[in-house]
């Protein structure tokens, strides 16, 4: 790691003004992707800015229409949480497949959407279910969040304050883990709420989480796992490595889709 | 650029106050620092859990978190752990059981079992293996492992010790 200055301000307005006090200041969440990435000196920030010490960011909040994920939650919070498992019980679900123990409890939700690794799972829930990332200064809908590769709509200076889940919906989420990462090789999420079929993807996608279109429109019309029997995932959009070539995971995708649609059915 | 910052915490039981540079990982820190070379550094990128350490009650990679982000925090090594007899019954059971051939690995995995342990009830074979998928052991295999953590569970439940 080259080295960095270290904040840890107790309030939001320090760590904005923080952020803006220098060039290359970086927000630190939970680190368990951060750090890596500055031990392969793959960023060099002049600064780290924590937020672990401002309490509202950690809040899970239920009210009628929204489940609000505070950014700094961390993915064994969500996990345990009743509060999600009552409102969305595919997120809590989610959130204890990601990683192993000791990485959810530090790994939080606004680390997860802000790296916006192709195979997080935190992406595909925020596309399916039409979350609302909110910001220190706006309010940005996922499908508008999400804009490739480790790339999302943040400004340099903009923090994630929490992520805003509309309840309602019918929802699973399936994902077929490598099995030494327990990285998505292929995750799906399926949400179905009055007629509207959303399915996002992870895992697979050459540009990242990606709404599988054609299963949508499958679905709608027929909700059941057959509908997607006549039905194949585009490889040529798909990321191919050493762990499986584009073909098999566009196979894992309809496989994993089917068994999202199947769960959410039974 | 990046002086040192005041870090204050307890370290099994004792509280340490020290100035650490932003950059140290809570894994150096402990080692380096403090000497206690029990926790391991193996890959230093999350992935092998020879660094795991109880941070306020749950385990985590002491190689992913940098030791100012300690600060205030209440951390347990498996020196701490073995010293105050929380992982007596663990220890042993590894010991009978052969889970463990060079022992690069076993830190994290007792720090981890210790965890899981702690929830009480005995976990399946499957919960077990699925709270180790943090732990790399290229020794053992594994089976030998998961047998002393579920024995011990057994024998913690005043169940039958052998499986």
């Amino acid at each position: 790691m080259y080295a960095f200055d270290y904040q840890r301000p107790a309030g939001l307005d320090e760590a904005l003004a923080a952020l803006r006090a220098g060039e290359d200041v970086k927000v630190l969440a939970g680190g368990q992707t951060l750090l890596p990435t500055l031990k392969q000196r793959l960023a060099q920030p002049s600064a780290l800015v924590d937020l672990a010490a401002i309490p509202e960011l950690s809040r899970i909040e239920h009210g009628p229409y929204f489940l609000t994920i505070g950014a700094m939650a961390r993915h064994a919070e969500v996990a345990a949480s009743p509060m999600v498992a009552e409102a969305i019980p595919a997120l809590a679900e989610l959130a204890g497949l990601i990683g192993d123990p000791a990485v959810r409890n530090r790994g939080t939700i606004g680390g997860s959407i802000a790296n916006n690794d192709p195979t997080a799972d935190y992406p595909a829930a925020c596309l399916a279910l039409g979350a609302t990332v909110v910001t220190s200064t706006r309010r940005i809908a996922a499908e508008d969040f999400f804009t490739g590769l480790f790339e999302t709509a943040l400004a340099e200076d903009e923090v994630i304050l929490a992520v805003e889940f509309p309840v309602g919906a019918r929802a699973a989420y399936r994902k077929f883990r490598n099995p030494a990462s327990r990285y998505a090789m292929a995750g799906v999420f399926v949400a179905a709420r009055d007629g509207e079929v959303r399915v996002a993807v992870t895992g697979a996608g050459q540009g990242g989480v990606f709404r599988w279109n054609d299963a949508e429109a499958a679905l709608s019309a027929d909700f059941s796992p057959a509908a997607l029997d006549g039905l194949t995932l585009d490889p040529s959009d798909v990321m191919a490595d050493l762990h499986g070539s584009a073909e098999y995971r566009a196979q894992l995708v309809k496989v994993m889709a089917k068994r999202a649609v199947a769960a959410i059915a039974s | 650029m990046s002086a040192p910052v005041p870090l204050a915490l307890t370290v099994n039981g004792v509280e340490v106050a020290r100035a650490v540079a932003p950059r140290t990982t809570l894994a150096d820190f402990l080692r380096l620092d403090l000497e206690l070379t029990g926790t391991h550094t193996g890959c230093e990128m999350g992935a092998c859990g020879a660094c795991l350490v109880m941070m306020d009650g749950v385990p985590v990679h002491s190689c992913l978190v940098l030791a100012v982000q300690a600060e205030g925090a209440v951390i347990e090594t498996v020196e701490g752990l073995s010293e105050r007899g929380a992982i007596a019954e663990l220890q042993q059971a590894f010991h009978q059981r052969n889970a463990l051939q060079c022992g690069f690995c076993t830190p994290g995995v007792l720090v981890n079992a210790h965890a899981l342990l702690e929830h009480g009830g005995v976990p399946t074979r499957e919960d077990i293996r699925d709270a180790l998928s943090g732990n790399y052991c290229r020794c053992t295999g594994y089976e030998a492992i998961v047998d002393a953590i579920e024995t011990t569970a057994r024998l913690r439940a005043g169940a039958e010790g052998q499986p």
